[in-house]
């Protein structure tokens, strides 16, 4: 097993050059000029041994291999390289904002399991009774609503009806939980409920599907309890694909971080890649797409993992 | 936010009689249609709403979408603007009609493009196979493991904003699951007998791959299509509600909510709450419709996902 994962990390080297490859080539070949948005609409009074300075300052002068290779050393100190506007480093960057992203991705998949499953257990259990219905009206809401419209509206009723903000700025966890709170729970919510339908509906599907089957007819004939008959023998084959789910909705997640971030206008690592997009902060934006990415492919080598943990017919060697 | 398409992922089934005489089939009879899929009619419907809406933008519209009319900002709904104006004094009735025809045009266009070339990518990547299967999975796996709509900031900032620009973004992003699908109805049709005599009667490389092959996707291929299309106008929503999408003025459902929300004390409700609800209705209507066109291609899974 551990070599199975030993063999799969190193299996994924290629892959992350290759999206390092790709991110480089999207900001640095391809036209785009940050200078011109640094200075807006006054761009074009730029005098051009003015702009080659700055451009020689921002490091975008030098051979498209030498700003590669400076990117990779750059991800090889561990400093990730400097901003272009601010002064501080990614590092530093993803230091202050990231705990509070990580902390809304958290409650989210938490979320969407304690919400999801039961709901797509129930609504299976009793296929097409009222209770079914509601459940899947909501799903199929949930599954069209796109989250910064969900996060702006809650954001516009508490302003409006109740005059309430949640507080501005970086609070974490361990300075103020009170606080902290109040900010993650917005975002939170929207992601969980967004992911709790896919689940939910993956669930329900899947059950459906199972319970047809003769091993449950068998557990049923031999007198077990129905509660055993699904918590224990159905359930565990219906998560297979739920898990596989999981993998694809924790892209669709981290997506969310970011528009749900902008939305509730909380100061985590997806508004300040936002941020980075809008100023066109090259060195900020490769590396927290980047940094998105080995997330991402970490969280699906762990689901291929949790595979053989649930079903002892797939065998890695 | 929804990325159906990436659940509906299930293989198609591949021995089907030929997707134009089943058409004719369904068609035949509009009540039995109506009947069966009544949620797919209804969304088919209102998308034909829609899209006329759009197409007949300045003949349903009393006002320009896009001038500037100080006087009549932050208006909230009346008679004379049904969902207010917004904080340049533009009616949003009139803006998301206007925005319906870019946001629409961004979803079909890139939609076809991403799915139609990854089904061709797919079915060449079956039929020949070896090296170039090998480095076509690795190539889209890199591009798989990115999040998708991170991947479209990327292409975005990369391309130059713009309405190709957005196109072009999101298609990528749509394109694996094109590959992904079309290659695995291939490889299990062409090593069908069929497939091996029309090859064996002298029948070209490229004529087995389109007449023999690429036909049998079709069905898989309209599926993924038709459910990818709900995922693509919200991913274009979002670009633009983040403020890298297709820039303003040009109203789109997402951008038109863009500034509503960011560096605004107190948001002007209309501006927040219309755009989203088009949104919301839209894909609602495209999922459903997707869902139908799902099941009437795959029996197998009728009635099956809820």
């Amino acid at each position: 097993m551990s070599k199975y994962i030993l063999r799969r990390t190193f299996h994924s080297v290629p892959t992350l050059l290759g999206i390092t490859i790709i991110i480089f080539i999207a900001l640095r070949v391809m036209p785009g000029d940050p200078v011109s948005v640094m200075f807006g609409t006054q761009a074009t009074t730029i005098r051009p041994e003015d702009r080659a300075k700055i451009e020689a300052d921002l490091g975008l002068s030098a051979p498209l291999p030498v700003q590669y290779w400076k990117w990779l050393q750059d991800i090889g100190t561990g400093q990730f390289g400097k901003s272009f506007w601010r002064g501080d480093t990614v590092l530093q960057l993803i230091a202050q904002r990231g705990p509070l992203t990580v902390e809304i991705a958290v409650l989210a998949i938490v979320l969407s399991w304690v919400v999801g499953l039961p709901v797509g257990i129930l609504s299976a259990l009793r296929q097409n009774s009222l209770l079914d219905y509601i459940a899947r009206f909501f799903t199929v809401l949930f599954l069209a609503i796109p989250g910064f419209w969900l996060g702006a509206m809650i954001v516009l009723v508490l302003l409006l009806w109740w005059d309430y903000a949640p507080p501005l700025g970086v609070v974490n966890l361990w300075q103020n939980p009170a606080q902290n709170l109040q900010i993650v729970w917005g975002p939170a919510v929207v992601l969980g409920l967004a992911v709790s339908a896919y689940i939910a509906r993956m669930t329900r599907s899947s059950l459906l599907e199972i319970v047809r089957e003769e091993y449950i007819r068998t557990a049923r004939a031999k007198g077990l309890k129905e509660q055993a008959v699904i918590m224990k023998h159905a359930l565990r084959n219906a998560s297979l694909p739920i898990i596989t789910l999981s993998g694809v909705l924790f892209g669709f997640l981290l997506s969310g971080t970011v528009v749900v971030e902008q939305a509730f206008n909380v100061p985590g690592l997806g508004k300040a890649m936002v941020e980075a997009f809008v100023t066109l902060d090259y060195v900020v934006i490769q590396n927290l797409v980047l940094l998105y990415s080995v997330v991402f492919i970490g969280i699906n080598l762990l689901v291929d993992v949790s595979y053989a943990w649930l079903d002892p017919r797939i065998r890695y060697t | 936010m929804a990325q159906s398409s990436d659940v509906s992922m299930r293989p198609q089934m591949v021995f089907r009689p030929g997707v134009v005489a089943l058409v004719q089939r369904e068609l035949l009879g509009l009540a039995t249609l109506i009947r069966r899929y009544p949620l797919g009619c209804a969304g088919a419907v209102l998308l034909a709403i829609v899209i006329f809406l759009a197409l007949a933008a300045p003949l349903v519209t009393a006002y320009d979408p896009t001038q500037v009319q100080l006087r009549e900002r932050k208006q909230t709904p009346s008679w004379a603007h049904p969902m207010g104006t917004d904080y340049e004094g533009r009616d949003i009735l009139t803006r998301a009609i206007y925005g319906g025809r870019i946001s629409l045009a961004v979803a079909v266009l890139s939609v076809l493009l991403g799915t139609t070339v990854g089904a061709f990518w797919g079915v060449a990547s079956a039929y020949v196979g070896g090296r170039f299967d090998m480095h076509s999975q690795r190539l889209l796996e890199v591009f798989m493991s990115f999040p998708p709509l991170v991947l479209a900031m990327v292409l975005v900032v990369g391309i130059g904003a713009g309405l190709w620009a957005v196109v072009l973004a999101i298609g990528i992003t749509r394109l694996p699951f094109g590959v992904r699908v079309a290659r695995s109805v291939a490889l299990s049709v062409k090593e069908l007998a069929y497939v091996e005599s029309a090859r064996a009667i002298g029948a070209s490389y490229w004529r087995v791959m389109l007449r023999y092959i690429a036909p049998q996707c079709l069905a898989s291929y309209l599926v993924l299509a038709t459910a990818q299309l709900g995922v693509a106008i919200v991913i274009e929503a979002s670009l633009g509600f983040l403020g890298v999408g297709i820039p303003q003025p040009t109203p789109t459902w997402g951008n038109m909510m863009g500034g509503a929300v960011a560096n605004v004390l107190i948001p002007h409700w209309p501006i927040v709450v219309f755009p989203g609800l088009t949104i919301t209705i839209v894909v609602l209507a495209f999922n459903f419709f997707g869902d139908a066109v799902r099941d009437m291609f795959d029996p197998k899974l009728r009635g099956a996902l809820g």
